[in-house]
C-alpha cells in the first residue's frame, strides 16, 4: 500500500531539505520511494509542492486529489490551497505563519480569515503550530522545515532515533545540533 | 548500492559510467541538473556554452575527435540547436554522442509546451524516453553504444516529472572506452551538396535498420496483464497508467520514441481487445498506430495540453477516482515573483513610472510582467527583445523610439542578444537596449556565463566585457547604472530615449541570492511617520505588506536594498 506525503509552501522556504530527509529515511527503512520536486520559475516566491510517496512499489511520482495521507504545510494559505489532495481521513500538519502572496500585497485580494478553523470544519485532522517561533527557539527561523518533520514523525511507526540519524546524515555538520533541537521542539515530548 | 536519485542526476551518472568525457550545455529548466551533476565528476570535462547551438557543435567536435560527448538543453533549446542536429544526422559521429532534451508539459518554467519528439522524427535521429531515474541512468549508457553502432547522435528525451523526480537507482563503475582515432573523411564530415546527396540515403537506410531494431531492443517492453485493455505508453505516462490500471491492463511501454516499433505494436494490438494510447502532448504514437491501420483511443479523450496525472487518466478512461474534501472559498493565488532585493525591481519600477513600452526576454526578469509592476509587454524566446525592438521601431518610427526599450539579462544577451544588437548597429534603428546584468544565469539556479568570469566549476575563466563589446559593435552611448538607485535609472532612461542614436544601458548589480552578496540589515516601518499612502507597495516587493493601514516589513525577507526608502516621502522606512 503506497503512502503519500505532500509538502507544500512558498518557494524558498526549504521544502527540498524536508523531502530529502523523508526520502533518505524511508529508503533506509526498505521502502520503494519516489520524490517529485519543483525547480525553476515556480521557486521564485510562488506556491511550491513536493510529493513524497513510499510503499512496496511506487509508480507515479506525483500525488493526486484525494490521495495524500499527510499534507505538511509551511504556510496556512498553502495548506488550504492543496486540501483537495488530502484523503478525507488524512492529516494536515501546518505552520500557522502567514505569508502574503502578491495579490494580497497589492490589495487585489485579501488574505482569508480563520483558515485553520475552516479546514478543521471539513472533518480532516489538523495539527496547527507556530513553527517559526519554535524554529527561532531552536536557533534559526530557517529550521521551520525540521520543526514540521518533528511533528510529522509522531505519526510514523519509525523510531525517534532513526529520524534523528536521518537528520545527521542529511544536514551539514555545523547545523546538526540546531536541527535536532528543532526536530525535538516540533515533535514535543515522547 | 541502492540510492534515491534525481532523474537528471541519474542521467549524469549514466554519462559518467559510459565513459563520456566532454559535456557542453546551456542551462534550461528542467534539463539543467544533468550538466551540473556531470560537472561534479573530475573525469568529465564540462562547460556552460553561450547557447545550445554552440553546445551541440562543441559536442560534435569532441565526438569526431574521438571522445564520447554530451550536450543538454530544454525543449526550446533544441530549436536553437536544430541547425547542427539536422545535419549531424547526415554526418553521423565518431565516438558516441548523446543529446538530452527536456520537455516541460504543463509549462512549469517554460514559454511553450512543444513536443520534442517532432525534432527526432524530422531530423531522423533516434530518441529514447526514460520513465524514471533508473532508466535515465541505463538509457544514457546504452545510448552511447547505440550512437556508435548506428553512427548517429542519439537524443534522450526527459520530461519535468522524470527529470525532477527522485527514484531508486543502482550505480556501477565507470568504463572508459578507448578514444576512437580521428580520421580525415571529407565525404562524411563536409556537408556540401555533392557529399550530402550521398549521405542522405545512408540516413534513410539507418532509419530502416533502427526501425527493425526497435522491435527487439531493450528500450521497449510488453507487460501482459488483462487483455481486455491494451495500453501503449511511455515516459512518465507509463507510471500513471500503471498506477491506475496495475495488471488490469496489458501495457506496451515505449522507451524508444523514434523510430517506433511497427511489428511490436501490431503483435501487441493483436493480443488485446481494445487499444488506448496514453502519451503527453502530441498524438505521435497514436498517429503512428493509425498509419498502421489500427483503431485506437487517444486524443479523442485525453488532452493534448498540459501534464497528465493518475486521476486525470482515470477520469477520462472511466475509472473511479478517490473522494476528496474542498474548501468553499476562492483563495488568492500565489504566482512566482521577483525576490526581495532583486536588482531588476528598481529598473522595472522606473520603466513603469516612465510609461515605457518594454519588450522583454527570457529569465527571472520576465517576472517584470507581473502586477503591480506590469512592465514587460512581450516575451517570445531567447534574444527576441533586442531583435524585435528594432522591428518595432522601424515600424513605428520616432514615436516608438522615444518610449520603447528592450530588456535582456546578461546570460540571455550572450545566448542570442548579441546578434540582434548587431542588427541594430548595422541597420540603424534608434533603439534603447537595457542589459539587466545580475552577473549570473538566475532563473535556472545560478549558472555561470561568459560575462561572469567563472566557469561551471566556479574556477576563474574568461570574462567578456559588455561595455567594450557594445562599443566595438558601434554603439557610442553605453552607460552603466545601479538599479538600486532610482534617480540614476530615471535619468539614464530619459536621456537615452531622448538621444538621437541607439544606446545600451547596462543595469548592473549581482543577484541578491548569490552567496557573495552581502545583505544590509532589514528595514522597518516607523508607524508614527507612515501615513499609509501605499507608495512603497507599488514596487511589488514580497518583504512589504500592508496591515492596519500601515506598511509592514517582513524582517526575514528584507535585505535592506533601500529601493522602497527612495519612494517614501514621509521618511517612514528606516
Amino acid at each position: 500500500m503506497t503512502k503519500n506525503i505532500m509538502i507544500v509552501g512558498v518557494g524558498g522556504q526549504g521544502s527540498l531539505l524536508a523531502s530529502k530527509l523523508l526520502g533518505h529515511l524511508l529508503l533506509t527503512e526498505g521502502y520503494d520511494v519516489k520524490v517529485s520536486e519543483v525547480h525553476g520559475m515556480s521557486q521564485r516566491g510562488g506556491s511550491v509542492v513536493t510529493y513524497v510517496r513510499f510503499g512496496d512499489k511506487v509508480y507515479s511520482p506525483i500525488i493526486d486529489k484525494g490521495e495524500a495521507d499527510f499534507i505538511v504545510s509551511f504556510e496556512k494559505l498553502e495548506a488550504a490551497r492543496y486540501i483537495e489532495f488530502l484523503k478525507p481521513e488524512g492529516r494536515i500538519v501546518v505552520n500557522t505563519q502567514q505569508i502574503d502572496p502578491m495579490p494580497v500585497i497589492t490589495g487585489a485580494a485579501s488574505y482569508p480569515e480563520d483558515l485553520v478553523e475552516k479546514m478543521k470544519a471539513l472533518g480532516v485532522q489538523v495539527d496547527a503550530m507556530d513553527c517559526l517561533s519554535l524554529a527561532n527557539e531552536a536557533g534559526s527561523g530557517k529550521a521551520v522545515n525540521i520543526v514540521l518533520m518533528g511533528r510529522l514523525s509522531k505519526y510514523f511507526d519509525i523510531s525517534r532515533e532513526k529520524w534523528e540519524q536521518a537528520i545527521r546524515e542529511c544536514v551539514p555538520a555545523k547545523f546538526v545540533e540546531l536541527n535536532l533541537k528543532a526536530f525535538s521542539l516540533g515533535r514535543g515530548d515522547d | 548500492m541502492k540510492q534515491l536519485m534525481l532523474g537528471n542526476k541519474a542521467f549524469a551518472r549514466g554519462l559518467y559510467e559510459a565513459g563520456c568525457s566532454v559535456v557542453s550545455s546551456y542551462p534550461g529548466t528542467p534539463s539543467t541538473e544533468v550538466t551540473e551533476e556531470a560537472a561534479k565528476y573530475d573525469e568529465i570535462y564540462c562547460e556552460w556554452a553561450p547557447n545550445e547551438k554552440v553546445a551541440m557543435e562543441v559536442a560534435f567536435g569532441a565526438s569526431i575527435a574521438g571522445k564520447r560527448s554530451f550536450c543538454g538543453m530544454k525543449h526550446v533549446g533544441l530549436n536553437v540547436a536544430a541547425d547542427p542536429l539536422y545535419t549531424m544526422s547526415y554526418t553521423g559521429v565518431n565516438a558516441g554522442m548523446v543529446i538530452c532534451v527536456a520537455d516541460d508539459a504543463g509549462m512549469h518554467s517554460s514559454q511553450n509546451e512543444q513536443d520534442s519528439r517532432h525534432h527526432a522524427i524530422a531530423s531522423k535521429v533516434p530518441m529514447l524516453e526514460p520513465s524514471d531515474s533508473a532508466e535515465a541512468l541505463e538509457f544514457a549508457k546504452l545510448a552511447f553504444d547505440m550512437s556508435e553502432e548506428y553512427d548517429t547522435p542519439v537524443i534522450i528525451k526527459m520530461c519535468t516529472r522524470v527529470a525532477h523526480s527522485q527514484s531508486v537507482v543502482e550505480t556501477a563503475e565507470r568504463v572508459l572506452p578507448e578514444d576512437k582515432p580521428y580520421e580525415k573523411n571529407i565525404a562524411k564530415y563536409v556537408m556540401m551538396p555533392g557529399n550530402a546527396i550521398r549521405r542522405h540515403p545512408i540516413v534513410e537506410e539507418r532509419t530502416r535498420k533502427l526501425a527493425a531494431y526497435a522491435n527487439d531492443c531493450p528500450f521497449n517492453r510488453v507487460e501482459m496483464g488483462d487483455t481486455s485493455l491494451g495500453i501503449i505508453t511511455g515516459s512518465t505516462s507509463y507510471q500513471y497508467a500503471k498506477e491506475v490500471f496495475g495488471d488490469k491492463a496489458s501495457i506496451l511501454k515505449i522507451g524508444m520514441a523514434n523510430p517506433l516499433p511497427d511489428q511490436l505494436i501490431l503483435d501487441f494490438a493483436s493480443k488485446v481487445e481494445k487499444l488506448v494510447i496514453i502519451e503527453e502532448l502530441d498524438p505521435i504514437i497514436e498517429n503512428h498506430c493509425k498509419s498502421l491501420g489500427l483503431t485506437v483511443t487517444g486524443k479523442d479523450v485525453l488532452p493534448i495540453e498540459g501534464e497528465f496525472s493518475q486521476n486525470m487518466i482515470a477520469e477520462k478512461l472511466g475509472v473511479e477516482v478517490p473522494a476528496h474534501v474542498s474548501l468553499d472559498e476562492a483563495l488568492p493565488g500565489r504566482p512566482p515573483m521577483m525576490c526581495a532585493g532583486c536588482p531588476h525591481r528598481g529598473m522595472f519600477y522606473t520603466l513603469s513610472k516612465n510609461k515605457c513600452t518594454v519588450l522583454g526576454d527570457i529569465g527571472c526578469y520576465t517576472l517584470g510582467a507581473v502586477a503591480p509592476l506590469s512592465a514587460i509587454e512581450t516575451t517570445l524566446c531567447m534574444g527576441a527583445s533586442v531583435s524585435s525592438i528594432h522591428g518595432f521601431n522601424k515600424a513605428k518610427g520616432a514615436e516608438g523610439e522615444k518610449k520603447t526599450v528592450a530588456v535582456i539579462g546578461d546570460s540571455t544577451f550572450m545566448h542570442s542578444g548579441m546578434t540582434g544588437l548587431a542588427n541594430i548597429a548595422y541597420n540603424q534603428s534608434n533603439s534603447t537596449v537595457i542589459i539587466l546584468d545580475n552577473s549570473i544565469t538566475g532563473m535556472t539556479g545560478h549558472q555561470q556565463n561568459p560575462t561572469t568570469g567563472y566557469n561551471i566549476k566556479g574556477d576563474p575563466a574568461g570574462k567578456i566585457d559588455l561595455e567594450a563589446l557594445c562599443k566595438a559593435m558601434g554603439f557610442n552611448r553605453v552607460r552603466v547604472v545601479d538599479p538600486y538607485d532610482l534617480a540614476d535609472c530615471d535619468q539614464a532612461i530619459k536621456e537615452e530615449l531622448a538621444a538621437e542614436e541607439p544606446s545600451v544601458i547596462i543595469s548592473r548589480r549581482p543577484c541578491v541570492l548569490l552567496k557573495y552578496v552581502k545583505h544590509n540589515p532589514s528595514l522597518h516601518v516607523d508607524h508614527d511617520k507612515c501615513v499609509g499612502c501605499r507608495s512603497c507597495m507599488r514596487l511589488g516587493c514580497p518583504a512589504l505588506s500592508f496591515r492596519d493601514k500601515k506598511a509592514v516589513v517582513d524582517e526575514t525577507l528584507c535585505v535592506g536594498c533601500g529601493v522602497c526608502q527612495q519612494l517614501c516621502k514621509f521618511d517612514a522606512l528606516k
